[in-house]
């Protein structure tokens, strides 16, 4: 009994992470090793070129599978986020700037500094020219 | 486990089961299609699978668009000598256990084509057909037969033993071998191992 008091609720609250961290383990792994022991007693691996394919559509891939995609309109997405998170924080900002103290209005300066900082290290690397 | 015995457990509420019967029941149950129509059979296979015939009664409702995630390749119409490759393709790339269903006198035999240069006579000439449905189109109650018949036959597959089907015997193929276009014709002109052509005792 001494030995379980260290584990009561009132003790330590975080024992039901912990009960839940193992159940959910438990339950995830529980199936995928039950497939893995069905799979050694019973049934074989069969793989083979066509089922290990890249191409799932029926046609065979003429070319490397393994292609290179250009990523410039990924970083346009990234830097679109800047003004996207800027238009979210000003409006606020703005229609609350007369109420503001002086604290309120440097935090927001630098938070703007920051996104403009990022801006102008992607403008300065030639990012916003598309090539 | 003895017939008799079991009837008399069921007679008490004793529902008695093996491995093997469970594996088939999880199995017949939800087999599920791939997605893909080469003739106007389809569209007798879409109207299967609309509410007024419901393939979903049978656990068959969840066409797959990637052979990656089928269990039954249903060959609905007119399988072209250009398609015949794609197609063989399509089923080595389903994982096991896989089906076949051949629906409609084209995916059997060729149909009203059969004297073509161009259309495979019988898609069975080069993947292993489980239900062959005769008709041109077959009405979507005969495709649902052949499910039927298909989860009958699913049910009484063996789990170990001789008799065990092809997915549980690591000696059995998993793929087989994808027809190239030839000069005339595609090479080869259908698999051995599978099919031959059939004899005909014309007694002389």
């Amino acid at each position: 009994m001494q030995a379980l008091q260290g584990f009561s609720q009132e003790e330590n609250p975080y024992i039901f992470l912990a009960v839940f961290l193992v159940a959910a383990a438990v339950f995830a792994v529980t199936p995928l090793a039950l497939a893995a022991l069905w799979a050694m007693k019973y049934s074989p691996r069969k793989s083979g070129p066509s089922k290990n394919a890249v191409y799932e559509c029926g046609l065979e891939s003429k070319t490397q599978d393994w292609v290179q995609f250009k990523s410039d309109y990924y970083l346009y997405g990234i830097i679109f986020l800047v003004f996207d998170v800027e238009v979210i924080f000003l409006l606020p900002f703005a229609v609350a700037f007369k109420t503001l103290p002086v604290g309120a209005f440097v935090a927001i300066m630098i938070f703007l500094l920051l996104l403009v900082e990022g801006l102008v290290w992607a403008w300065r690397k030639g990012v916003l020219n598309w090539k | 486990m003895d017939e008799g015995l079991r009837s008399e457990l069921s007679k008490a509420g004793v529902f008695t089961t093996s491995l093997n019967e469970l594996y088939n029941w999880g199995r017949k149950n939800s087999v599920w299609p791939l997605q893909f129509g080469l003739a106007c059979c389809a569209i007798e296979m879409i109207a299967a699978s609309m509410a007024r015939f419901d393939i979903a009664r049978f656990g068959a409702e969840v066409f797959r668009p990637s052979p990656r995630q089928a269990d039954l390749m249903i060959v609905a119409g007119t399988v072209t000598k250009k398609m015949a490759p794609q197609v063989v393709r399509l089923y080595n790339q389903m994982p096991e256990p896989k089906y076949v269903i051949a629906m409609g006198a084209c995916a059997i035999s060729g149909g009203p084509f059969k004297q073509g240069y161009n259309v495979l006579k019988g898609i069975d000439r080069y993947i292993p057909v489980d239900v062959h449905i005769p008709g041109c189109p077959p009405r979507p109650e005969a495709l649902l037969h052949a499910l039927m018949t298909l989860q009958k036959r699913i049910e009484e597959q063996a789990l170990t033993g001789e008799t065990r089907p092809r997915h549980l015997d690591a000696n059995q193929p998993s793929e087989f071998p994808i027809p190239a276009f030839g000069a005339h014709d595609l090479e080869p002109p259908s698999n051995p191992a599978i099919w031959s052509p059939p004899k005909t005792d014309r007694g002389c």
